[in-house]
């Protein structure tokens, strides 16, 4: 397969558009987790139960539309092999836990891939929109659609006082994560990230690397998100996350104007020894990757290099992952052979861009 | 920020911890959480779960030596899924939606503490199921504001936040007639 044509089939549709503050932040995401009243939750279910599930949501849900998205295509978990899996965990359309651990475990996808409804992950049903830059309202808007659409068709599990009713208590309520990724390779340079990060903790958010709970912020990537799910509104959730991300867009930007100030050469200098990394090294490793990757994004933002696609921040940080490196060689690769690969594969890439 | 513990690596996992009431804030490596054994949610050490389930173990801070003590206090089991309290204090997962109804008595506390203090659902009501839960909904919200406003004299604005909940359960009991 031709690199063009790989990336064109591994990167989701809705990401090779640009939205509103797409220089700082790369995609906006909305999950709503609902359960529904008549079977147990899918940690204790029965497998007939987890079967009866799938069963009424595919009939529910499978090749329907919902206005402009659909047809909506189900993936069933025990139907694919782990380099899939890991492939669509990838590209965030589904949890580690659902690849691994679900019984009876689904997913529903649209063409687009903004839209990913797990079946049987936690709980019976994660609605899951994602849209590129900041667009948080709009994806509430999708998934809150969403949900009334299939909850023509269902009794959800839902109480007066609780809310909608999770398998976990930490997601009652609302049942809404609402979460942004963020780019602050300024922050971070200037140190003041560790200033901020806790700041934002207290005001009940979460800050975490790219691939959720406990992984690193790799290329300088943070995902912020809602801690709460009761006792807000989901429009207050999703307001007080943007007042937030606001205000950090602006320091990000102070900062990079700080830095484009007082350390401009220095600046500079760092942008094109990673960009020259990534052109010829042979062997590279995710996280050196992702640094330079980082640089060179801060770079073509910043209007140091020119002629490259901003794009190529979020697409090569999902292309060079293990998964998607097996995927297009097609075989099972060493860690070694990996670092190999993801060099070959970023200087093919910028090579595409410039020709 | 460096992780402090072993001052080398950049710290990626960044969070408090409430013990006995004393906050304690933790900037660590992933590398260092994994040899410590504990912090690193969603492995085989210490989870989310396992951070909740003390939480849920209720009264006593110490969740090893509540455990003990829990059995008697709390003989509540959920007659739909089967799952006891204990086992939901464990796993920190209900069974069903009647675990909810049944595990009450003890989820003020814990809602309270993971949730800021809030008990109770403020946001979206399902639309087929939740009809004319929206306007009761409202009428409490009224109902507040019409105190409040008692409470600081203003008079006028109590009438008419009176007419407007004596308007909507007009149409509440109207829609129900017809």
């Amino acid at each position: 397969m031709s690199l063009e044509r790989f990336i064109s089939e591994a990167i989701s549709p809705w990401m090779k558009e640009d939205g509103p503050d797409s220089d700082i932040v790369l995609s906006s995401r909305i999950r709503l987790a609902r359960n529904l009243e008549q079977y147990t939750f899918p940690s204790v279910a029965s497998e007939e139960d987890a079967k009866a599930v799938v069963h009424k949501l595919e009939q529910t849900c499978g090749g329907q539309l919902y206005g402009d998205y659909g047809p909506f295509e189900i993936l069933y978990l025990n139907t694919l092999n782990p380099l899939e899996k890991r492939v669509l965990v990838e590209k965030h359309l589904i949890s580690p836990n659902l690849a691994e651990e679900s019984t009876y475990g689904a997913v529903l996808l649209n063409k687009e891939e903004s839209v990913s409804i797990m079946i049987n992950e936690e709980d019976h049903l994660r609605i899951q929109c994602l849209f590129p830059g900041l667009q948080l309202s709009e994806a509430l808007t999708l998934a809150s659609g969403l949900d009334d659409w299939i909850e023509e068709k269902v009794d959800y599990a839902f109480d007066e006082e609780r809310g909608y009713l999770t398998s976990c208590p930490t997601n009652v309520g609302t049942g809404l994560r609402a979460s942004v990724m963020m780019h602050l390779p300024a922050l971070v340079i200037t140190k003041q990230i560790s200033r901020i990060i806790p700041a934002i903790n207290q005001l009940g958010l979460v800050v975490r690397g790219i691939y959720g709970e406990g992984t690193e912020a790799q290329g300088n990537v943070f995902q912020i998100s809602n801690q709460m799910t009761l006792g807000k509104s989901e429009e207050d959730i999703v307001e007080d996350l943007r007042g937030v991300v606001l205000q950090l867009i602006q320091q990000e930007k102070a900062a990079r104007k700080g830095l484009q100030e007082a350390l401009r050469i220095q600046l500079e200098d760092r942008i094109y020894r990673s960009y020259g990394v990534l052109e010829h090294s042979r062997i590279i490793q995710s996280k050196e990757a992702s640094q330079c990757l980082s640089d060179v994004r801060l770079g073509i933002d910043l209007g140091f290099i020119e002629g490259i696609s901003r794009s190529i921040l979020n697409e090569l940080m999902i292309l060079t992952q293990p998964g998607f490196l097996q995927q297009y060689a097609n075989e099972r690769l060493t860690p070694e052979e990996r670092d190999i690969r993801r060099a070959t594969l970023i200087r093919e890439r910028l090579k595409l861009e410039e020709g | 920020m460096y992780c402090q513990e072993c001052h080398e690596r950049p710290a990626t996992l960044h969070f408090t911890k409430i013990l006995n009431g004393q906050k304690m804030e933790f900037h660590i490596c992933e590398q260092c959480a994994k040899e410590k054994g504990e912090f690193l949610p969603g492995s085989n050490s210490f989870s989310i779960h396992q951070l909740l389930s003390g939480l849920l173990y209720g009264d006593s801070a110490i969740p090893g030596a509540a455990g003990a003590g829990l059995q008697p206090s709390t003989g509540l089991s959920c007659p739909e899924c089967g799952m006891t309290y204990q086992q939901f204090a464990k796993t920190s997962r209900f069974g069903c939606s009647q675990c909810y109804r049944v595990f009450d008595p003890k989820l003020d506390s814990v809602l309270r503490r993971l949730h800021g203090g809030n008990t109770k659902h403020a946001g979206k009501i399902p639309k087929r199921l939740g009809n004319g839960l929206q306007e009761k909904r409202e009428i409490e919200k009224l109902k507040q504001a019409m105190q409040q406003y008692i409470v600081h004299e203003e008079f006028e604005k109590a009438a008419e936040t009176r007419d407007r909940i004596r308007q909507i359960e007009k149409q509440i009991s109207e829609g129900k007639g017809e």
